[in-house]
């Protein structure tokens, strides 16, 4: 969001509440957020190095690493390159039934994560809608890595299409006629003047499905067939050690994870930043 | 993101004048792009969507409803409804109160407590168990205290709320503070000098200033503490009709391979879903309007 905030240059604290409003917030997210995150990253520094380093890299985990990460990537590439057709055609054309398919794209965010998961897997399965038509030719997308792709692929597709849309509306429409009175022919005026605007929130658009889809978990347990080495997720290993009471080797990985996310978040933050500033001009 | 995607209501009008070939797309490439986007839209959310519907339905209307005759299938439901009704207005009270202090007052750090309230985002739902597991647990910090006197928080009934408030935390606070900020203090300011106090501020001109806002708010927040499925595992400890919310149950029916019961509890949910998509569809037209007023 680029509002810039507006507020006068009273002197501050005019307004009654700074006290209470203060305390609460800073007591609700501690006793909520900070507090019980710092329990990992202490339950954490109680291991030693080699510990550490047992947990966190064994070539179980590091498989699910693999996994995680390459999915996630492939999910957002995708989703960069549909959610900006959708976001384009959602902005720029109109056709019957804009709206609704405007509100359908929320779906992944509004739809719990273990009705997508079972739906996708009944679609993707050998006797499902989508399954039945690409088994036969050898592809096999439930129970592989190509359905941990297809989860991820949905959870994080409103994500580039958010971010998009605001950038394409706020878009003047003076630029275009500035670049086609200049002679560029309309590939021209999308590939050297349109598409450089949206570069920085295409990327943060992909960051966000990008981050999400690392620590996805519901979607992905119910298609990927969870085959340790092969289609075990990251998060999912966290919850297999916890069911084997093994709460330090659980708690490592869920500290490499927070890490990872957290740089995310930085990135995300500073990819926000350069993309405000990029528009301001 | 109210603003945001409210606004997209609006289409630029065809500037007049402009050469239309060079600002706007040829029949062919319009046709082609509109198909693809609409294709890869049918295939991962219109068909999911439906076949949630369609496997609940598999054996018919009696198979669908004697799912829900089911005891453990209600008093799923009943924690589902009980998890939202705690941690909703808890994060309700949160948000209001966290973006009036970021939005009405300068204190330093305030950008670092806005980028901490965002956190829980940015933490996998698995992980957002796992800390009250690693707090409450028994091997916890509090553990063993809890044990002596026999106060039960992971694997019952408090261990599903917090986790549930953990994962719902930033709903409300992040689609308040960008809309208070820019709406600035000098309402507030009016009224206060006209001799109101601090409540009666809040309640007669900030509420009905930030309501569409709330309620978008609260429409996302709602939906994702009735949906949460990783954390609320992670704590629940998956005692049927005890500590099983709605997707909890769905997955155990599911790996029974009770299709049809698990796709028609799962259907219950798709229709949240679709209400919640509905209801805040209204709500971003009710606000684009207010905002036109």
């Amino acid at each position: 969001m680029s509002l810039a905030a507006t507020l006068p240059r009273t002197p501050r604290r005019v307004l009654p509440g700074f006290g209470l409003s203060l305390g609460f917030t800073l007591a609700y997210l501690g006793l909520i957020v900070l507090i019980p995150l710092s329990a990992a990253f202490l339950k954490t520094a109680g291991m030693s190095w080699d510990e550490f380093v047992t947990a966190v890299a064994s070539p179980r985990v590091l498989a699910s690493y693999r996994l995680s990460f390459l999915a996630s990537l492939a999910a957002g590439m995708v989703n960069m390159f549909f959610g900006l057709i959708v976001a384009w055609v959602l902005v720029r054309y109109s056709f019957p039934g804009r709206r609704i398919v405007d509100a359908l794209v929320d779906l992944p965010f509004a739809l719990p994560t273990a009705v997508a998961g079972i739906a996708l897997t009944a679609i993707y399965s050998k006797n499902g809608w989508v399954g039945r038509w690409l088994e036969p030719h050898g592809i096999k997308v439930a129970f592989t890595e190509i359905g941990v792709f297809v989860a991820l692929t949905f959870i994080g597709l409103p994500f580039v299409v958010r971010t998009l849309q605001p950038v394409l509306l706020e878009l003047e429409p003076e630029i275009e006629e500035a670049a086609a009175s200049l002679g560029a022919n309309r590939w021209d005026t999308i590939t050297r003047v349109i598409l450089p605007e949206l570069f920085p929130a295409l990327l943060t658009g992909f960051a966000l499905a990008f981050a999400r889809a690392l620590g996805e978990y519901g979607s992905v347990v119910f298609i990927s067939g969870n085959m340790p080495m092969r289609t075990e997720i990251t998060p999912l290993l966290i919850i297999t050690k916890l069911e084997q009471y093994d709460y330090r080797g659980a708690t490592a990985i869920a500290v490499v994870m927070l890490v990872a996310s957290f740089s995310m978040l930085l990135l995300i933050n500073l990819l926000q930043k350069w993309s405000r500033r990029y528009h301001r001009i | 993101m109210a603003s945001t995607i409210a606004s997209t209501l609006v289409v630029h009008p065809a500037p007049a004048g402009a050469t239309p070939r060079a600002t706007h797309d040829p029949a062919w490439v319009r046709w082609t792009l509109t198909a693809v986007a609409l294709l890869f839209l049918l295939f991962f959310l219109v068909l999911p969507l439906a076949a949630v519907f369609t496997e609940a339905l598999r054996r018919g209307v009696g198979a669908y409803f004697a799912a829900f005759r089911d005891l453990d299938a209600l008093a799923s439901i009943r924690l589902t409804l009980l998890a939202a009704v705690i941690a909703v207005p808890s994060n309700i009270v949160f948000g209001v109160a966290a973006a009036w202090l970021i939005a009405k007052f300068q204190f330093r750090g305030k950008s670092l407590l806005t980028t901490l309230i965002d956190l829980p985002f940015a933490v996998s739902p698995v992980i957002s168990g796992l800390i009250y597991v690693l707090v409450f647990g028994l091997q916890g910090w509090f553990g063993e205290w809890l044990l002596d006197h026999d106060i039960k928080i992971i694997f019952a009934v408090p261990g599903i709320v917090l986790a549930t408030t953990f994962v719902t935390f930033p709903f409300v606070a992040r689609e308040l503070i960008p809309l208070m900020q820019a709406q600035g203090a000098d309402e507030e300011y009016a009224a206060i000098t006209l001799g109101a106090n601090g409540w009666q501020t809040f309640w007669r001109v900030t509420l009905p200033n930030i309501k569409w806002g709330l309620l978008y708010g609260v429409i996302l927040c709602n939906a994702r503490a009735m949906g949460e499925f990783g954390a609320v595992s992670v704590v629940s400890g998956h005692i049927r009709g005890e500590t099983n919310t709605m997707p909890l149950h769905v997955e155990i029916l599911y790996n029974e391979y009770n299709f049809v019961a698990a796709f028609a509890v799962a259907s219950l949910l798709a229709l949240l879903a679709i209400v919640t998509l509905v209801l805040k569809a209204f709500v971003e037209w009710r606000y684009a309007q207010s905002r036109r007023a």
